[in-house]
């Protein structure tokens, strides 16, 4: 394992750990805005530097240098490794805009403290691979969104006992886990239970009432904050994806896909647009999850590229809609709202990052899609199109948006409703990155495949996990073996047969 | 590489960049909020369609003196993955189907292009509707010299949501943004189809290249390496993805609908060009109709309804954007029904003429009625009415059905809204009614604050 030349992931946790406590105790109100501003920035600096150097090493898995924690208990607490390196960055830039886009006047209601303390546990989370840090860092993540909906007044029943019931099969499977090993037969259980509790962080059908409460209930922000960076796929990745064999994760691809479907169906029939933003999350959060439970490497690489072009188009189309609730309150889909003459710029955001949600070309999403697409294809060829179909519903529901919000009618309003600084900033920083992803992708593919190939090899190495054939086709086919082997391999999958 | 190779390659490369070129500048400019004025935007539009247009002329007569057939301009892997053979090829390719057709929507483009700069002279959104244009033309331009399916896949793409977006270019008024909506919907579901069907000949040959799946020869000699199953299977695919973009039987529901838009995108999109991709496309596969009987008859039945839906209807139209509209539609249908007997240079032919003299008079819809109206004024009554002696034929009782037929254009929309669209939103309206009961039983109250939304809250003022 790799050393990175600084302690950049103690550092970026830190760093909003310390901000929030200083927001929340000792900063001047009128400021804390500004200075909340200047602590998501820095932390989003110190998860890019740590991006670079990780880079730079060319190994799969690093941890920080003089790590405070590592000396103190002697155990390796955070690493990172080819797929959380991405994510890090991911989730302080999530945090950052989302802040960033915040308008002053709506500050007050959006609690800065707790936003910095959840980038914090996001970031210590991402920096964890499987342990019982990590099932105390997804558990604690939990908190602050409790907290915020009690502070409000409303009703936590839902997401109290969906996320009590996560909590429990998290801890359960886990305990369960350690208590079989990884490589015994009984490992079906714990298995189980850490997907089940996945699944439930991750909103799959029928577990996802939390998700539409949450968008109900909470600042959209806090809801934005808490679903986007995809805590749910993560816990798939490390819990899940080590121990389960092809055909279990196989079949809950299956259980995605219905969700993706289901999700897309639903987001065409809200009249609210939160809800329909929610649906939209739902529904391309579970073609990630389809992709990384498909296990060969191309399906794997496919999530992998989804997942980040849903972290920056989603949280780029969320703030948008949150932009404009600042400005006129909730927003109705059931009629039109004629808004794009006044917010121009916010117009052509939300509709370059709804393309970029559903893989338009020469956005963030397409290769990704086009991967996720050609994997689920290799694995079910039948099921596998209804990705597609997804996809067309999702496409159908955000131009809908587009046109409900800033079409259809002339309104003329005395109050400028431009955008103002900061989000223009919070705009053009994704849209460099979507359309920059978009026209540039080969880099990310080939990082993100590196990713899924080394995380298959991983899995290879479990014997319960029924080594990924396709990963096992692509050695024997490289290395010019003939085997008996790899010819079965080849009627299991299509893709090398037809090759 | 040659001389001659590296001529090629360059005017090839000018001919797909030049557009992608126009909405870099047009987008940008936008995006960082400084607009370019009217002449600025004009002139980039036609300097674009004219580093296109000259590059494309200029292959076209090399290739005629050196008898070359086929040009193939490779761009190498825009996303490659070696070990899973993975790889977004990009590559155009200029023959006897893609010159003419690349000719044909520069030409087309820069006509329109020239027309619009005057007719929407001081609109407020001039530089929104040069904006979707540069896209049009840039998917226009990349789908025709596509070489693989995928790179086709791009540029339908973006010709789609050009479309739509200027269907909806009125935006303030609600009819043309439904009509957008309702393009955009019919092309997304073909799109759907499109996408399966180029993942599925990706599998079924081992890349997207229309050189793998037409195996020997070149266009029109290929013949596709793939068995008559396969080939119904993604022919059929492909026929709904051509249907949907041409407006064919039973999607042809929108065209009368996406004359909601400016009459030039009218008469670029829905006359000229884009009612052609889908044709285009079928004649870019056709080795591959030629291998399934069964998908010859389905491409021919479908030309025959089309054009003849297409003539009942574009009769009893009392709009003339929309008459004509129908009436490309009768010729579109004719055009794949050339194309399913095996007649490719005639559809080629027909496509070409059909698409500058339909431009033509959608141009020219707009000034027609007010000749009209003067010569009437002049002769002092109405122009008489000209009537067809095979209608007197028809017995009464039919000429009611082909006039409602007509009037209600085909029952197509109604059938689409009854039988497809109804169903869905009912279905998952209930299973929004089962989460509603179920969040509020867990709640204990009612669990939807959303349900309390004002309809226009942006009316009361209360605006940040």
């Amino acid at each position: 394992m790799g050393e990175l030349h600084f302690p950049w992931m103690e550092a970026s946790i830190l760093v909003p750990l310390v901000g929030a406590i200083w927001i929340r105790f000792f900063a001047n109100p009128d400021h804390s805005f500004r200075q909340a501003v200047a602590i998501s920035g820095l932390t989003l600096a110190l998860t890019v530097g740590e991006l670079i150097d990780f880079i730079m090493l060319g190994t799969f898995a690093a941890h920080d240098h003089w790590a405070v924690i590592d000396w103190l208990f002697h155990q390796e607490v955070f690493v990172v490794d080819e797929l959380s390196a991405f994510l890090l960055p991911l989730g302080a830039l999530i945090h950052f805009v989302t802040v960033l886009s915040t308008l002053r006047t709506k500050a007050p209601r959006f609690s800065l403290t707790s936003t910095l303390v959840s980038e914090a546990i996001l970031l210590a989370t991402f920096s964890c691979r499987a342990s019982w840090t990590l099932v105390a860092l997804m558990c604690l993540a939990t908190l602050p969104v409790y907290l915020e909906l009690k502070r409000r007044g409303r009703c936590t029943r839902i997401f109290v006992l969906h996320m009590s019931v996560f909590v429990v099969l998290l801890v359960v499977g886990y305990a369960a886990l350690q208590w079989t090993g990884e490589v015994s037969q009984s490992v079906l259980i714990p298995g189980a239970l850490l997907t089940a509790a996945a699944l439930l962080r991750s909103g799959i059908a029928p577990l996802h009432l939390w998700m539409t409460d949450l968008f109900e209930k909470a600042t959209f922000g806090t809801a934005i904050l808490f679903v986007t960076p995809l805590t749910g796929a993560y816990a798939v990745m490390r819990f899940v994806l080590p121990i389960a064999p092809d055909w279990a994760l196989q079949s809950i691809a299956v259980l995605s896909l219905v969700t993706a479907v289901y999700a897309g169906g639903m987001s065409l029939v809200q009249r609210e647009a939160r809800r329909m933003f929610c649906y939209l999350f739902l529904s391309q959060a579970s073609l990630v999850l389809v992709g990384l439970e498909l296990v060969t490497p191309i399906g794997l690489t496919g999530a992998l590229c989804v997942w980040l072009s849903v972290g920056l188009s989603l949280t780029g189309f969320g703030i948008t809609l949150r932009s404009i609730e600042a400005r006129i309150s909730r927003i109705s889909l059931a009629d039109y709202h004629g808004l794009s003459r006044h917010m121009p710029t916010l117009a052509g955001f939300f509709l370059l990052t709804g393309l970029a949600a559903i893989g338009f070309p020469f956005t963030v999403g397409f290769v990704g899609m086009e991967l996720l697409i050609e994997g689920a294809v290799e694995v079910y060829p039948l099921v596998g199109m209804t990705v597609v179909i997804a996809a067309a519903l999702c496409g159908i529901a955000v131009l809908m948006a587009y046109f409900r919000i800033f079409t259809g009618r002339s309104h003329a309003t005395l109050i400028p409703m431009h955008a103002r600084r900061s989000e223009r900033i919070a705009v053009l920083m994704l849209t460099v990155l979507i359309l920059g992803g978009g026209l540039v992708p080969q880099p990310g593919v080939a990082s993100r495949y590196h990713a899924a190939k080394e995380l298959t090899e991983k899995r290879a190495l479990n014997p319960i996990t029924h080594a990924t054939k396709n990963y096992d086709n692509a050695h024997h086919d490289s290395d010019d073996s003939d085997t008996d082997e790899s010819d079965d391999d080849d009627d299991v999958v299509g893709r090398d047969h037809d090759d | 590489m040659t001389a001659v190779e590296w001529t090629f390659q360059v005017l090839g490369t000018a001919v797909v960049v030049s557009p992608a070129i126009l909405i870099a500048v047009l987008g940008l400019t936008s995006l960082v909020g400084r607009p370019l004025s009217e002449s600025s935007v004009a002139r980039l539009t036609q300097a674009a369609v004219l580093f296109s247009l000259t590059p494309a002329v200029a292959i076209l007569v090399m290739m005629l003196a050196l008898g070359t057939r086929y040009v193939p301009i490779e761009w190498g892997d825009w996303v490659t993955i070696p070990e899973q053979e993975f790889h977004f090829h990009l590559k155009f390719v200029f023959d006897r189907l893609s010159i003419p057709f690349v000719i044909l929507s520069c030409v087309l483009c820069g006509v329109v292009g020239s027309f619009t700069r005057r007719y929407l002279h001081r609109e407020e959104g001039y530089s929104r509707f040069f904006l979707y244009y540069a896209v049009f033309f840039t998917g226009m331009v990349t789908s025709s010299l596509a070489g693989t399916i995928e790179t086709l896949f791009v540029g339908w793409e973006m010709v789609g949501l050009s479309s739509a977006l200027l269907v909806a270019y009125f935006d303030q008024h609600e009819n043309p943004v439904r009509s957008g909506q309702r393009v955009w919907s019919i092309y997304r579901l073909s799109d759907a189809a499109f996408l399966i069907a180029a993942i599925s000949i990706h599998h079924m040959t081992g890349e997207g290249d229309f050189g793998g799946l037409m195996s020997s020869g070149i266009w029109p000699e290929g013949t596709a390496a793939v068995t008559p199953q396969q080939a119904l299977f993604v022919g059929t695919l492909l026929l709904i993805a051509a249907a949907g973009k041409s407006a064919l039987f039973p999607f042809s529901g929108w065209l009368p609908r996406a004359m909601e838009g400016p009459t030039p995108s009218s008469a670029i999109f829905y006359g000229a060009l884009s009612v052609h991709l889908g044709v285009y496309l079928l004649l870019r596969v056709s080795p591959l109709l030629e291998v399934s009987l069964v998908l010859q008859c389905l491409v021919i039945g479908l030309g025959v309804v089309s054009a003849l839906s297409g003539a009942l209807m574009s009769r009893v139209q009392h709009d003339v954007k929309v008459s004509l509209a129908y009436a490309s539609l009768t010729q579109v249908g004719i055009i794949v029904v050339e194309i399913g007997f095996g007649l490719k240079y005639l559809a080629l032919i027909h496509i070409i003429g059909h698409a500058c003299m339909r431009t033509m008079q959608l141009l020219r819809a707009p000034t027609l009625l007010r000749d009209y109206q003067t010569m009437e004024n002049a002769l002092g009554s109405r122009l008489p009415a000209s009537q067809s002696r095979f209608g007197t034929w028809v017995p009464v009782g039919v000429q009611r059905w082909c006039y409602r037929y007509g009037f209600d254009r085909g029952f197509m929309d109604i059938a689409l809204d009854r039988w497809i669209v109804a169903p869905f939103m009912v279905l998952f309206q209930q299973f929004d009614v089962w989460e509603r009961w179920t969040t509020d039983k867990i709640s204990r109250e009612p669990s939807r604050e959303s349900d309390a939304i004002e309809l226009h809250p942006e009316d009361s003022e209360r605006a940040a």
